[in-house]
């Protein structure tokens, strides 16, 4: 008979360990799905692993996929410590991207240098208002913030979809469900000539380092460590639950929302219906992998680029389907989460001793 | 503590051993619980288990118990070597075991909750009568009707005792069976437990409650770090040699001192009412206290009448609807939070270390910022500066003497007494102007709960006001200047400790004092009152 058997103590190496091991049974499984595909699985993991950077406009684009998980990524773990479950991070992402075009149409005439900052204080302000919506219900009514954020993302989707289709749509576009293209100012200045590269990764890395400072050194961020690892602590030293939902969901809609404003004002310069690739839910595999660490998020994020570009690469050269990118990123956090297992548990054969 | 009390119980005539247990050895991942134990136990002998806590004392019962197996050794019952695999082959063999913490299901009624311990599907009415019969013979009074939410503690324990008599076990386990019953309760439980010896069962009785052993017990094993460390017969001895075996030294006594009290109240309760939504809660009702500066007020009960809700109610966990209930250096505090009672100078020391106290995967110096943060200055700018706060904590494990590895290691590594002494010495070096603690000795060695009710004895001594919950009434008598009770979520009026005895609080703990409703009810209904206090 086999069963798991609670460890004494979770080394603290292996916790660290498990995503690098994680990544690497990905590979593994990653080339039986090949094979079993009826593709050369060292090809495979070539155009997906290898190709993608072999030269800087591929690390380039690397970096760019990697800006909005970032940035959403550790906006999400800053909650995911405290507990605070918020799996809506896409729709915050879109509403980013609706209070930024907002800002960018409206000034479209406008040559200020204050409409990027503008556009980035409305995106926040957006993703935030849409993750106040779970705060409110849950320290209002104790509603549960993880169904509520989830399906407040449908809600934001056609949101995004209405504005594109009506009101905002733009006039010389053909009937494309998209908005007029941003004016100059209204886009990220490209920090690398000739690449897609835009001023959005350095908000991304800012966001890392006010994170680590948030998270590891500030008494809020201990406040939130402590009702994250036990309520009843927290509780006891008197630190209000309530605020810590609210700065949990709050931090995470408004870096989900600046994600998103970084792309409506980067890559895409305009607002589309498929404004999102599915940033906001992969980020929280970002934040898992990376151990809701800033330093772990960005590596994470890399990774998961990776697996976007990737994905990418192997539709186009090997004739596969686009969901093997979510199949990839679904093996990650299989691996991911039977590696944390094994921290906590040793297996055992045989009958219980103990 | 029942010095008044009878004779020893008579000794069995010598047979062959019903248990013997050699060279038991039990090893967990970190440490060794038991150690080549041999026991054994003779038919109608109530042998005693000695030992601190953390001395194997349980984990010795679970084996026999088939609860946990042996890592080596061997066990032989009633003359055959027998392998228990599991606690209903245990019952099979005649092995019962009555727990410290009850697994009665409270929605369900006595006779539902014994009908889930037996085999098969037992005939319920046939069943309460069986309960009757045998709660009569042994005067253990059980209503096997009644619903277990409704029921105190002591009488929980009964259907416990029912629960195992029911299937005539020839072994009873009683693991610290005392730490929930008052000195009344306690004497009618060694009464029923005589009556079983005398009829050939045998007992294990497992307390590190000195007296009662030598009160109740034929023989003791002594145990100290899961080894056997001697055997002696409790009637023959002191509790104070008693002591020397299991501690290994002399009982530490502490200088208690007289109340330097002054007139300044610290903490006033005015009229405290809450109301609990929850059923399994005990409703509050109309406390009144007061606590000055340099005295300490003990509050006795058994446990679940309203101990944890007041508590909450105090610290602020809980807050109440209006202001003036709760006044903590003369602010009206009622519906402050922790941290804002915090601030006007109160400390307070939750009876869960772990968890409540102290976050289990958090450094010591971390779970030194959890209180001290704000007292102690190791915030500025909305930064925590790290190395105040391991200072702290460095100066914390010094002054209390608690063994570890330093600020950096984890609460969870530290032995339940050692957080405890760090906990304690967290909120006292917090120099507080009032300090409630609750429970401030639960589960810590002789040695350093001597330390600790010294330390508290220290702070009262500095001009503190404290104020301790507990249900260890010895600790009680000894280091508190006033001492009132509360039973059934009500106050009893405070007493100067010189002028009671445990006697008289012990009849407090069941709700019976001068002006209660319930003495009223009861001195209505002829002589129960002095029933109860026979």
């Amino acid at each position: 008979m086999l069963r798991l058997e609670p460890r004494a103590e979770a080394s603290r190496l292996m916790s660290y360990l498990s995503p690098v091991l994680a990544t690497l049974l990905t590979l593994v499984a990653g080339i039986a799905v090949f094979s079993a595909l009826g593709k050369d699985p060292v090809e495979g993991l070539r155009l997906f692993l290898v190709s993608p950077v072999k030269d800087l406009y591929g690390v380039s684009e690397l970096l760019l996929k990697a800006t909005p998980l970032m940035l959403c990524a550790i906006g999400l773990a800053v909650g995911f410590r405290a507990n605070v479950w918020n799996i809506g991070a896409e729709g915050q992402f879109m509403l980013g991207t609706v209070g930024a075009t907002g800002v960018a149409l409206y000034f479209q005439e406008s040559d200020s240098s204050l409409v990027l900052p503008a556009m980035v204080l409305a995106g926040a302000a957006a993703g935030a208002a849409w993750a106040a919506v779970p705060a409110l219900l849950k320290t209002k009514f104790n509603a549960n913030e993880i169904l509520v954020s989830l399906m407040l993302v449908y809600v934001a989707q056609l949101f995004v979809s209405w504005l594109v289709f009506g009101p905002w749509k733009d006039p010389d576009g053909f009937n494309f469900p998209q908005t007029a293209m941003f004016a100059d100012h209204a886009l990220l200045p490209i920090l690398i000539e000739g690449t897609r590269l835009h001023a959005g990764f350095l908000m991304a890395l800012a966001a890392l380092v006010a994170g680590y400072a948030f998270m590891n050194r500030s008494y809020t961020g201990f406040k939130m460590r402590v009702a994250g690892e036990a309520a009843e602590a927290a509780r006891y030293a008197g630190f209000s639950a309530n605020r810590m939902i609210w700065i949990g969901l709050l931090t995470g809609g408004a870096a989900a929302g600046i994600a998103g404003m970084s792309e409506v004002a980067g890559p895409m310069g305009q607002l589309t219906d498929k404004v999102s690739l599915g940033y906001g839910f992969a980020a929280i595999i970002v934040a898992f992998v990376g151990r809701l660490n800033p330093f772990g998020i960005l590596l994470a994020s890399l990774l998961m680029a990776l697996l976007y570009i990737g994905g990418e690469q192997v539709q186009q050269y090997m004739n596969l389907p686009s969901s093997i990118s979510l199949v990839f990123q679904g093996l990650l956090l299989f691996f991911l989460l039977g590696s944390d297992v094994f921290i906590h548990y040793r297996l055992r054969f045989g009958r219980v001793t103990a | 503590m029942l010095d008044t009390m009878t004779q020893p119980t008579p000794t069995p005539a010598q047979t062959a051993p019903r248990l013997v247990l050699s060279n038991i050895r039990k090893v967990y991942p970190t440490v060794v619980a038991n150690d080549n134990v041999n026991l054994e136990v003779a038919p109608g002998e109530i042998h005693a288990v000695l030992g601190e806590n953390g001395a194997g004392k349980s984990t010795l019962m679970k084996i026999i118990y088939g609860v946990t197996r042996p890592s080596a050794g061997e066990m032989q019952w009633e003359g055959k070597t027998v392998t228990v695999e599991s606690p209903a082959h245990a019952r099979e063999l005649g092995i019962g075991m009555v727990f410290q913490h009850f697994s009665l299901f409270e929605t369900l009624t006595v006779v539902e909750n014994v009908a889930l311990a037996l085999p098969g599907k037992p005939d319920l009415g046939e069943l309460a009568q069986r309960i009757e019969e045998v709660s009569k013979r042994y005067g253990l009074p059980v209503d096997p009707r009644r619903h277990v939410h409704a029921l105190s503690v002591g009488e929980r324990q009964r259907v416990e005792i029912v629960r195992c008599l029911l299937q005539n076990p020839r072994l009873l386990i009683m693991d610290e069976p005392t730490s929930v019953l008052t000195p009344q309760a306690v004497r009618k439980l060694f009464e029923t437990l005589r009556q079983l010896a005398a009829e050939g069962c045998s007992i294990l009785y497992i307390s590190h409650k000195l007296d009662e052993i030598k009160e109740l017990c034929h023989s003791a094993t002594v145990l100290r770090g899961g080894r056997v460390t001697g055997h002696c017969r409790p009637g023959e001895e002191t509790p104070e040699s008693m002591a020397r075996l299991m501690i290994g030294k002399d009982l530490p006594v502490c200088e208690h001192g007289a109340s330097h009290a002054s007139d300044e109240v610290r903490l006033r309760l005015a009229g405290l009412s809450h109301a609990t939504p929850d059923p399994f809660a005990t409703d509050l009702r109309d406390i009144h206290l007061d606590v000055r500066a340099g005295e300490i007020v003990g509050i006795a009960g058994v446990s679940g009448n309203g101990q944890q809700e007041l508590l909450r109610a105090i610290s602020g966990e809980e807050p109440l609807a209006e202001k003036f209930p709760v006044q903590i250096l003369g602010t009206e505090a009622g519906r402050m939070n922790p941290g804002q009672r915090r601030k006007l100078g109160m400390c307070f020391v939750p009876e869960e270390r772990l968890g409540r106290g102290a976050v289990p995967t958090m450094s010591l110096a971390d779970n030194a910022i959890l209180t001290a943060a704000k007292s102690q200055h190791f915030v500025s700018g909305g930064f925590l500066a790290f190395s105040r706060a391991r200072d702290f904590a460095q100066n914390c494990i010094q002054s209390f003497s608690v063994k570890c590895g330093g600020p950096p290691s984890p609460a969870k590594s530290l032995s339940g007494g050692n957080l405890q002494k760090f906990i304690m010495g967290r909120e006292i070096l917090q120099a507080p102007k009032l300090l409630v603690c609750a429970q401030p000795t639960w589960g810590v060695d002789v040695g350093a709960a001597a330390f600790i009710r010294q330390s508290i004895i220290d702070l009262r001594n500095r001009g503190c006001a404290v104020l301790v919950i507990s249900e260890e009434l010895d600790e009680l008598f000894e280091i508190c200047d006033r001492i009132a009770v509360i039973a059934k979520g009500r106050l009893s009026p405070v007493r100067p400790t010189a002028e009671t005895s445990v006697e008289d609080i012990g009849v407090w703990m069941s709700g019976l004092w001068p002006g209660s409703d319930l003495a009223a009810q009861q001195s209505e209904q002829t002589g129960e009152l002095a029933h109860a206090q026979a």
